[in-house]
């Protein structure tokens, strides 16, 4: 290429990697300092009141749910699911051990517990505060999601597969976006999710509450938003399928002090 | 609950009504400034703030991102060194509205605030303090933008 | 939600770090709902600050402050025990008062 050329092509790229590293530093800062004066703390008071009212036909509160150390224990329980439970037989994430306690201990329907599980910013959903106030409670705890037993390992093989594999209209996969260095969507970088380095973060400010539109997400409504944003069917709220990603992001991630529900742009 | 001494449980309201701010006589507040906060360019916000001239001053600090990842929560931390600092107004100058904030400061508070404001697009934040009976400005540049898959 | 306003205080050193996260729409008037209708202008106004019932600061916001807005103050001559006192009016006249000790 003569020198000429090769001008032309310097130009019109622009940006140099100084500028890139700036931005992203700057991006981190604003990351920063949203989390430092967030409203996410009301979700979890919110939340703890939930927790304790008393609810369904059976007309008890949540507080005799086994989380997984033990009924009503909540410290450090967050940071160790999803698990297996002996009584349901299945490895569950946070909101599926919650459904499975709002229809085991206070009686209430399914469909009724599930009715709105996704809310929005005038109304968040039950499920969304109660998921803040219980993640909260394994603040400074490591993420020790189940590995051991046999069902577990069959939840992060699935999850496994499914994070890489394409279908769809698009034939995308979780890996076509979270798969690959380097990549983004507008200014939003794309944390290759099958590594560990990233994905120690993510888990660790799981569920979250988003400033854009201030409202409280949750694990469930991650996966489920991806599908959508796939073109893919939605898949089902709590489903093996669901709670399989969950499991193998993290176990991937695990080792990172769980920092608190967080707050995202 | 029954079984609960009834002077206890009327303690207990009693307190948690306290706490509440329940029992808290009603505040009054100052007018607001509606002429200032009316204001559709950061001259008249001014004007309508009484202030009349200004000059650039370092002793503000803001302390704000220079990119924000979503104009929906913009952090803006300011602090003013300049002594006998009585108030502090956050103007956003491209914003339809754009005075944001002012805050008065008392014996015992100090010349500090940070507040989260929305912005509508990238554009300088401007900081007014007035002290010893004059204004001092100060201003960031804070660029914002649409962050993600818009999920 | 169960509570409109959530106050930390706490000293640091002689001075008291103050949090208020408060919960409100912050409507600009701008909005539409998921019908299309206009989210009518509904925004907190003014606030105070008092400790032992005395004022420290007043604000006065407009609806560019954030949803659910959240401040940080800074208070001197004060000290761990003094009651401190957040109060607010929104532009409909709907007010809340919340009271914490300086921990």
């Amino acid at each position: 290429m003569n020198r000429f050329a090769v001008l032309v092509v310097v130009l019109a790229l622009g940006v140099s990697r100084a500028d890139a590293q700036d931005t992203k530093k700057e991006i981190e800062k604003y990351q920063k300092m949203i989390a430092d004066s967030s409203p996410v703390e009301l979700f979890e008071l919110q939340g703890e009141t939930l927790w304790k009212k008393r609810q369904g036909p059976s007309n008890v509160s949540l507080k005799r749910c086994d989380l997984g150390l033990g009924a009503g224990e909540l410290k450090g329980a967050y940071a160790l699911l999803p698990r297996h439970f002996k009584d349901a037989d299945r490895v569950m994430d946070l909101e599926t051990r919650l459904l499975h306690c709002m229809v085991t201990l206070q009686g209430r329907s399914r469909e009724e517990a599930t009715k709105r599980v996704f809310g929005n910013a005038d109304t968040p959903s039950e499920i969304e505060y109660l998921s803040a106030y219980i993640a909260g409670e394994s603040r400074g705890t490591p993420m020790a999601p189940g590995s051991a037993h046999p069902k577990e390992a069959a939840a992060y093989e699935l999850g496994r597969k499914l994070f890489f594999y394409r279908a769809g209209p698009w034939d995308f996969s979780c890996a076509s976006c979270h798969g690959e260095e380097g990549k983004r969507i507008r200014m939003q970088d794309l944390p290759i999710l099958s590594t560990p380095a990233a994905a120690r973060p993510v888990v660790a400010t799981w569920p979250a509450y988003r400033v854009s539109n201030s409202e409280f997400k949750t694990m469930q409504w991650r996966i489920n938003d991806c599908y959508r944003q796939m073109r893919m069917p939605e898949p089902n709220y709590a489903s093996d399928l669901t709670v399989a990603i969950t499991t193998y992001l993290s176990v991937t991630g695990r080792g990172e002090p769980y920092r608190g529900p967080g707050t995202k742009r | 609950m029954m079984a609960m001494n009834p002077l206890r449980r009327i303690s207990l309201r009693l307190a948690g009504a306290l706490a509440a701010g329940l029992l808290l006589p009603l505040r009054a507040f100052a007018a607001w400034n509606k002429e200032a906060f009316q204001s559709r360019t950061a001259a008249d916000a001014l004007k309508g703030l009484g202030v009349a001239a200004s000059s650039d001053s370092k002793d503000i600090v803001i302390e704000a991102p220079q990119i924000a990842e979503n104009g929906q929560v913009v952090p803006v931390e300011v602090t003013s060194q300049l002594p006998n600092t009585k108030s502090i107004a956050v103007v956003i100058e491209k914003n339809p509205f754009p005075l944001a904030a002012k805050f008065e400061f008392g014996d015992g508070a100090l010349p500090y605030i940070k507040v989260n404001v929305k912005m509508g697009e990238s554009s300088f934040v401007r900081v007014v303090a007035e002290a010893g009976g004059r204004f001092y400005t100060a201003s960031k540049e804070v660029k914002v933008t649409i962050g993600g898959c818009g999920g | 939600m169960a509570d409109p306003m959530k106050i930390r205080a706490t000293m640091k050193g002689d001075l008291a770090d103050v949090r208020v996260l408060m919960v409100h729409p912050m409507e600009t008037g701008q909005r539409k709902d998921a019908s299309g209708n206009v989210v009518p202008l509904h925004f907190i106004q003014q606030l105070s600050v008092r400790v032992n019932g005395r004022l420290m600061i007043e604000g006065q916001i407009s609806q560019a402050v954030a949803r659910n807005p959240v401040f940080s103050f800074r208070l001197k001559g004060v000290k761990a025990g003094d009651s401190l006192e957040i109060a607010w009016l929104d532009n409909r006249g709907e007010r809340s008062q919340s009271v914490a000790s300086i921990a």
